[in-house]
This record gives structure tokens, sequence and C-alpha cells, in this order.
């Protein structure tokens, strides 16, 4: 993806944004990029913990927006990998003070003057303010999908929204997909997804009870080696295909034919 | 289709439903002012040539990037 600034996005809430911002952050950090996360859902600080970080958070973003502090203060660097950054939600509920015009600011400040390579912007549920937010600075969007009715149905809505926002670049990633459900025909495939959404795949990840026991200890799924197939796998694979590598879509199916649909329509497009 | 355990494939019935759904939200329009549209069109097209009632298919669906309206109405032949 060509977007330095780039938004996770579903619509429904629920549906692994946070999870999503956290693992791929921390993947794109450790194949050397330098990354900040920027939680936006404000009233609802959620990312801090994902990763771990809570202990650490002394400035937030409210806190920038509205001048308490610099910056560069706000920043909560990570332990594991050192290019990788947080830019926490405030708790305070006065959702006022989320401008899109000091997003933009902020945002641009870490591009130019912070010297980062690649801003991630964990955006809350809901197709309001903040998402409004969250998305105004962006030029890139990953918008995370289930593979179920309501979760398709807001993500519809969360892309024509984007694209009337001028995000050009929108990515789609199909998480918790159970393989076996697929199989007995009781869940959506990544080729009926992609069809009914017409936007681009950039990731497929499983249902994976690791991402519970990881986000437990606070520790990125993404950032350890796991199972071949399994979520952090994915979640990597997410980041490399970001950085524009051609990594192939592992079968999660055991039935042939889940495979040969998605190359149909790679081969298509 | 249907097994003996009532397994027909729920994806399909799911993929069904979001596509209808999805072309009634992308119109901004309610399946049941499609229904209103689709009596007042049909009055209309009545005026000047006979069609034949509730032989005629009225919907939006996606072709490509756009909405398309799609009227089928057959022609009573004389």
């Amino acid at each position: 993806m060509n977007a330095k600034a780039i938004v996770v996005t579903s619509g429904k809430g629920g549906v692994g944004k946070t999870t999503t911002t956290a693992n791929v952050g921390a993947a794109l950090a450790q194949l050397g990029e330098k990354v900040v996360v920027i939680d936006t859902d404000v009233g609802l600080r959620n990312l801090d913990v994902v990763m771990g970080l809570e202990g650490r958070v002394v400035f937030d973003l409210i806190d920038v927006f509205e001048g308490r502090c610099k910056l560069k203060q706000a920043l909560i660097r990570d332990k594991r990998v050192e290019t990788l950054h947080l830019l926490a939600a405030s708790q305070v509920k006065d959702k006022s003070a989320l401008s899109e015009e000091r997003m933009k600011e902020t945002v641009t400040a870490l591009l130019e003057e912070e010297g980062f390579d690649r801003v991630v912007i964990d955006s809350p549920a809901g197709i309001e303010g903040g998402f409004q937010t969250a998305a105004s600075a962006a030029t890139g969007a990953l918008v995370v999908v289930n593979p179920e009715v309501s979760s398709v149905r807001d993500a519809d809505r969360i892309i024509g929204l984007l694209e009337a926002r001028e995000v050009t670049e929108v990515k789609l990633i199909i998480n918790r997909m159970r393989p076996k459900m697929v199989e007995r025909g009781d869940m959506l495939e990544v080729a009926d997804v992609l069809e009914i959404l017409g936007v681009k795949l950039i990731g497929i990840v499983p249902e994976d009870e690791q991402i519970l026991i990881s986000t437990n200890i606070g520790s990125p799924a993404s950032l350890e080696e796991g199972a071949k197939n399994g979520a952090g796998t994915a979640f990597r694979d997410i980041a490399r295909r970001i950085q524009g590598e051609d990594i192939p879509y592992p079968n999660f199916e055991r039935s042939g034919g889940f495979l040969a649909s998605l190359r149909r329509l790679f081969g298509s497009n | 289709m249907f097994g003996l355990f009532g397994r027909g494939k729920s994806k399909d019935k799911l993929k069904e439903r979001l596509k209808l759904v999805l072309s009634y939200d992308r119109a901004g329009l309610t399946p049941g002012k499609m229904e209103e549209l689709k009596d007042e069109l049909l009055q209309v097209i009545s005026k000047y040539f006979p069609a034949t009632e509730g032989d005629y298919d009225v919907n939006v669906e996606q072709q490509g990037n756009r909405m398309v309206f799609v009227a089928n109405l057959p022609v009573q032949k004389k």
C-alpha cells in the first residue's frame, strides 16, 4: 500500500479492529518500519491494554490536540519492538475535542517531523464523528469484516463512506474465518465476501484462541512465531502485503474448491 | 438440497439476503418504497401499453461500480 496513514475500521463493533491495529502495527514495526498506532476511540481506551502498554500512558491524543503536552511526550515506545509506538486515546468522554483539523495536523507532524514511516489509526465503531475523525487523516484503509450478515452490511456502508472521503486505498481483512464452517457451507467463503463488497483483499485471519491468550498477556500475536496457519502468521502476512510483497494465501480449508475460487478471483483482477 | 438434518447451505441463504439488502442500502431505498415505486411504475407503463400484471420484475442491482435500476415488464401480445 502506498498510503502512509492507514485507518482500521469496520462500522460494526467487536469484529477485531483493535486486535488488527495492534497486530499489523507490531508486525510492520518488526519488519523495520517506524510505526505509530493511534487509538481514536475516545472515552473507551483499549489499544493500550491490547498492546500491554497501559502502565506507561501519561499523555493521550486529546492532550496533544489541546496542547497540554508535546507530540513527542505522548508517544509511548514499545519495549519489545523499538520502532513501535502508541498514541493512546483519552478516557475523558468529551468527544468534541476530537477535531478533524487536529487529527490531520497530528498525522502530518508524525510523518513529516517525527519521521514515522507508517501511522495506523484504530477507528471507533460506528459511522459518526469518531469514525469520521479517524478517517480524516488517512489515505488508506483496512476494513475489517467478519463473515456474517451484520458485519458485511456495515462494512459495505463504511466502504461507501471511505470512498466519499476520498480514502483511495481500501483493502479488506476477513477476520475470524472458521474453515470447518466454510467447508460445511455454513459460513461465507472469502470469494463470496469479495464478490459482495467489491474491494480488494489483503488478509484472511482465522479464528484463533491464541489471539485471546496474547491479548490476556498484552503481547500482539504477530510478534510470536505461533502456529503455521494461525492468526499471528496471518497478521504478519498482512504487514508484508502492505509493504508490497506478494504473499500467497494459505489454504485454510481442506477442500480444494476454496483456493481454486480464490485464485480465480485474483486471476481475473 | 436439504439433507436429512436440514443442512441446506446456510451461507447460500445468507449470500442471497446480503445481496438483496445491500442493493437497497446502496440505492438508499427501503423495500417498502420499492413496492410503491413498482406499483406506480406499472400504472404509468399501462397508460401506454398493456403490461402483464404480476409478471414483472423491478430491482436495483450492482453492475460493476454502479447501482442500476432494472425493470423487466413483459408486454402483452395482442
